[in-house]
């Protein structure tokens, strides 16, 4: 264990930005604790915080773990965050924009040009089309994970709709509920402008055609998708209409709300549903959750789809090796923040060291998501690893590798008192007429020891994340 | 507001006072059920309960013969059955949850007790659930969730499509209630009048938690007429047809200032209030109680479908 | 040579449906074979939608219908002139990239006839227009016209087994054969002008393009063993005929509907 860096000890010394939370947990009894953690269970479930974990029956309405201790940044440690993550932000937009325009970086052979046309998220729908101010993702989720005291590292990129923005607010207000000394005696920077933000977002990148205060409404596949609760605690928040595929319809270039009083007009969707189910005329015929029409709309300038369909071509695992070439041939600028070095099946090279070392490394499908389809090296039984030497032999392309990450840990609260566990981080970039990042993010803890996959999928739990002003 | 949005406020409503009228149904039925019963059996006056409550024909099929255990889980707790306690209940909820935004917390807190409570109730063995007990549980979940709609909701069209589905709903369910008494009784005319008839009537009221209220509005002996009167023409009676059609009428009216725009539910609504208005109990007894009935529910049937299209389907331009 | 185009599709609902959307595909591609002298695309009490070109050069334009529809009728009629230019599609503004047209889709499925007729066909020939042209001629032999014997769903390695098909299949066949080469390709839909042959030909017509690197797309007829000349009129493309279609439309409602379409597409002058 010593091996990990843990942000909240070292060498023996507490760091400087969780010096209070120490005195903290030393006046805390483990009856406290304990009666804390049920308060806490209580009002997310009150609330309606759940999330459905995929094909594991039982109840529909599990919470997902939430882990008192926070987890803290200086300001000074956030600082350079932020400008990381900006920069990345812009860049992907700016690789966007290029892709389905002039494609200058794949004729300047800096990004092969079958990674991007032939790859499953390019969307030919979107070729050739501008989007308002040229933004295609317009919430970028980058998933960091730390090392050591001054090494950050990306670990991937989320264009299309990354979620889990609502654990982030309401983890916060649970904690200043729960504990509203600590956030006297720390100053800490606040979330809660997220939802406004992503209003005004939203309504920068209304179409050219929209002549008044846009209307905003957040597209959700229904009440039983397992993040129905995030869609519906946002629209909320920003006080936009939450629509399913139904409620619209598509008239005269522009969409339309199905309303008590007729016909509303739409000019922003923030769609949280896939490219292949938005329009059954374009993509998936089958998709009854999208409405018809809704992509001549979008691309005539009747409305605008937050993210752009096609947006995920950006945040593939075989194009994130290409981020850093993105920031120095758009921006012209050293990225400030790393990649994780990543090995690429594809290559024969590259193939051939990580099916000789496939018990370090961790292997991930290109596609995947969530968690699933991924391969541990160091913490998988001999027979797992063959099993996945096979899939990596059949087909290659399907398959990077990167090193087993020392992700670093924090204190976490657990059975037997306070452990280290592992932890990443989410933090959500908005891109509209400004760039704007809360301060904080989601923060995912493996609350199994020893684990390191944090996903909420497999046993994650989450914790508030804390930046502390100066 | 989205029209989908509208609906499930609608049927947040519909539901809950449906599992109510479930819940009173099952308690007239016990009543009667304790009665010696005059020539018919008991048999059929579960039957006609089941009539009723437009459930025979499911019930049947499920379990056979009406026996009242069968009947009691079968009303309550089966969810083959769309209109029993529990399927009501989920179905609110589940309405609840997908409009979670359009509630208050305490609203949502009604819906989301009562679901958890039922889903306890349904673990407990059978023989430990009295039926009052649950009735009683049904009455307590709804006026929590009307006392929260009317202690913190927002006056809005919201507020309206809440109190639509409960007056339309209640409209229809009042005049199926006084119905069992026709399914109950059609065979023996000879009975009217009798001490039984005027048991069943009085049952009727019980199931309707009004026999205080009816002997402060009329006094002496318990008549037919009276009870009729007090359940189709009373305006004091919050349950009687007229009461639940003025209020469909009224928050029609509300939702038409709201939208500046009024339309054929709102005509109809106030020719409904203003036949019922001119009418007499007489009259009712003249054209028929059962027929009467009938056209009322087709009535009420007819004006929730312009309801419907003025503003739940989402086609209205 | 100069066409006039009058092209008019109903479609009949049994039932009333609540409303129709529909996606149109319906106008002639600019480029240096083909000019629009007019063009008008009209749909019998639609809503005209916003129009746009699309990353492929194509020219869509959405339209609604409110409900209740029981017929919806679109007309198209216009003329166009056009030149041969032996299939070549010079001139065309497009930003889709050529790599984009790789793609399976289950109308091009590559089964192992199709990859091992496109193997054979191709034989040791490397040259890419060569490759291009036997592609299109072994499709013609393997697939023989018969109309009646497929229809809207037939996959091109269905059309390859059954031996027979009409121009939808040898599109897809010669697309799914193209692609298992790593030559990208696409389908085509537009109009054919029936030659003096003395046999029938529908004026509505589709045929497949390939890349051919070093020159650009190039039409290959397959049903009718030839390129594209002054006979076609080019209206959009996809990677399939579902893509592709001229019209597409979804109209809400239960009930079977009924589909008429005539066309007719004169010579103007020789």
């Amino acid at each position: 264990m010593s091996t990990y860096f843990n942000e909240m000890y070292e060498h023996g010394q507490v760091r400087e930005p969780y010096a209070r939370l120490e005195d903290w947990t030393r006046a805390m009894p483990a009856e406290l604790r304990q009666m804390k953690q049920a308060e806490a269970e209580a009002l997310f479930r009150r609330i309606g915080i759940t999330f459905a974990v995929y094909g594991e029956g039982g109840d529909p309405d599990r919470l997902i773990p939430f882990d008192m201790f926070p987890r803290v940044f200086t300001q000074n440690e956030w600082r350079k965050l932020e400008r990381g993550i900006k920069q990345r932000a812009r860049a992907l937009n700016a690789f966007l924009l290029d892709v389905y325009g002039r494609a200058e970086i794949v004729k300047a052979g800096k990004v092969p040009a079958t990674l991007v046309y032939q790859n499953e998220a390019y969307e030919r729908a979107v070729a050739g089309f501008t989007p308002p101010r040229g933004i295609y993702s317009h919430i970028v989720g980058i998933d960091i994970v730390r090392t050591g005291a001054d090494e950050f590292f990306v670990l991937e990129d989320n264009c299309r709709t990354p979620s889990g923005v609502s654990y982030m607010l309401e983890n916060r207000e649970i904690m200043m509920r729960m504990f509203p000394d600590l956030f006297r005696e720390n100053r800490i920077e606040p979330v809660d402008g997220y939802a406004d933000a992503l209003r005004r977002t939203l309504a920068s990148v209304a179409p050219a055609k929209c002549d008044r205060e846009p209307t905003i409404g957040i597209l959700t596949p229904g009440h039983f998708n397992s993040a129905y609760y995030e869609h519906s605690f946002l629209a909320d928040l920003m006080g936009v209409e939450l629509v399913e595929g139904a409620d619209l319809f598509v008239e005269g270039g522009f969409v339309w709300m199905r309303t008590t009083e007729g016909p509303k007009k739409l000019d922003v969707i923030y769609r949280r549903i896939d490219d292949s189910f938005l329009d059954p005329l374009c993509f998936r015929p089958d998709s009854m959750l999208g409405v018809p029409g809704l992509m001549d709309a979008y691309r005539s300038g009747g409305v605008t789809i937050c993210s752009a369909p096609g947006a995920g071509v950006a945040d593939d695992k075989a194009i994130y090796t290409f981020v850093p070439e993105m920031v120095r041939f758009y921006l012209g600028e050293e990225p400030i923040l790393n990649n994780v070095p990543t090995w690429q099946c594809s290559k024969a090279d590259d193939c051939k060291y990580v099916l000789e070392h496939l018990s370090e490394l961790v292997v991930k499908e290109v596609h995947g998501s969530g968690g699933y389809g991924m391969l541990v090296g160091p913490k998988s039984t001999k027979d797992q690893i063959e099993t996945f030497r096979l899939k990596i032999e059949e087909n290659p392309d399907n398959y990077i590798a990167q090193p087993t990450l020392s992700l670093s840990t924090t204190p976490t609260f657990v059975e037997e008192g306070i452990a280290p566990r592992h932890v990443d981080l989410r933090p959500y970039c908005l891109v509209g007429e400004k760039i704007e990042l809360v301060p904080g993010g989601l923060t995912r803890v493996a609350l199994t020891e020893g684990s390191l996959v944090v996903n909420s999928s497999q046993g994650g739990g989450v914790k508030d994340t804390w930046v502390l002003a100066e | 507001m989205l029209s989908r949005t509208a609906e499930n406020l609608f049927w947040i409503a519909r539901y809950i006072e449906r599992a109510e009228t479930m819940a009173r149904l099952l308690e007239v039925g016990a009543r009667i059920a304790l009665m010696p019963s005059a020539g018919h059996g008991y048999r059929s006056e579960w039957e006609s309960l089941l009539q009723a409550s437009g459930t025979a024909e499911g019930f049947a099929e499920k379990y056979g013969d009406p026996v009242q255990r069968n009947i009691e889980s079968y009303l309550f707790f089966d969810r083959d059955n769309p209109s029993s306690v529990v399927s009501c209940i989920e179905r609110a909820r589940e309405n609840g949850r997908i409009v979670r935004t359009a509630l208050t917390a305490q609203v949502w807190d009604a819906l989301n007790v009562a679901f958890q409570e039922i889903r306890q109730l349904e673990r407990r063995p059978r023989s430990e659930l009295e039926l009052t007990v649950l009735t009683e549980w049904v009455m307590r979940q709804a006026a929590m969730l009307r006392g929260a709609i009317e202690a913190t909701l927002l006056r809005n069209d919201g507020y309206c499509f809440l109190n639509l589905g409960f007056a339309l709903e209640r409209a229809d369910n009042t005049a199926r209630l006084l119905d069992v008494k026709y399914f109950v009784l059609l065979p023996s005319v000879e009975l009217v009048g009798s001490g039984l008839d005027n048991y069943q009537w009085q049952t009727l009221l019980r199931a309707f938690s009004a026999t205080r209220a009816f002997h402060w509005a009329y006094g002496g002996d318990i008549t037919a007429r009276k009870i009729a009167h007090f359940l189709i023409l009373n305006q004091q009676n919050p349950r009687s047809l007229i009461s639940a059609t003025i209020s469909a009428m009224d928050h029609l009216d509300d939702l038409a200032h709201t939208y500046h725009k009024s339309g054929p539910a709102q005509m109809r609504a106030r020719a409904l209030v203003g036949e019922l208005s001119e009418l007499h109990i007489e009259e009712v007894f003249e054209e028929g109680l059962h027929e009467f009935l009938t056209r009322f529910i087709r009535d009420v049937g007819e004006l929730s479908d312009m309801v419907y299209n003025a503003y739940l389907s989402g086609e209205s331009r | 040579m100069i066409f006039t185009v009058s092209h008019v599709t109903t479609y009949r609902y049994e039932v009333p449906m609540r409303s129709a959307v529909q996606s149109l595909r319906l106008f002639p591609s600019r480029f240096d074979g083909q000019r629009t002298i007019h063009w008008d695309v009209a749909v019998e009490g639609g809503v005209r939608g916003g129009s746009f070109r699309d990353g492929a050069g194509d020219k869509v334009e959405g339209w609604s219908i409110r409900g209740p529809v029981t017929e919806v009728s679109i007309s198209v009629s216009g003329q166009v002139e056009t030149i041969d230019n032996a299939g070549v599609l010079r001139g065309h503004r497009e930003v889709a990239h050529p790599l984009a047209y790789l793609r399976e889709t289950t109308a091009t499925w590559i089964d192992d006839s199709i990859a091992a007729l496109a193997i054979e066909a191709a034989g040791d020939v490397t040259d890419p227009l060569s490759r291009a042209h036997r592609l299109s001629r072994a499709v013609s032999e393997a697939i023989a016209y018969t109309p009646g014997r497929t229809d809207a769903q037939t996959t091109a390695a269905e059309a390859l087994a059954l031996g027979e098909g009409v121009c939808q299949d040898h599109a897809h066949a010669l697309i799914a054969a193209a692609r298992s080469l790593g030559m990208p390709a696409r389908y085509v839909s537009g109009y054919l002008h029936a030659r003096d042959d003395g046999e029938s030909h529908e004026a509505s017509h589709a045929w497949a393009e390939l890349h051919v690197a070093g020159i650009g797309w190039i039409g290959f007829d397959a049903a009718n063993r030839c390129c594209p000349d002054a006979n076609y009129i080019r209206l959009g493309s996809g990677l399939d005929a579902r893509e592709a279609a001229p019209i597409k439309g979804v109209a809400q409602g239960a009930g079977e509907e009924a589909l008429e379409v005539t066309v007719a597409l004169d010579a103007v002058q020789q």
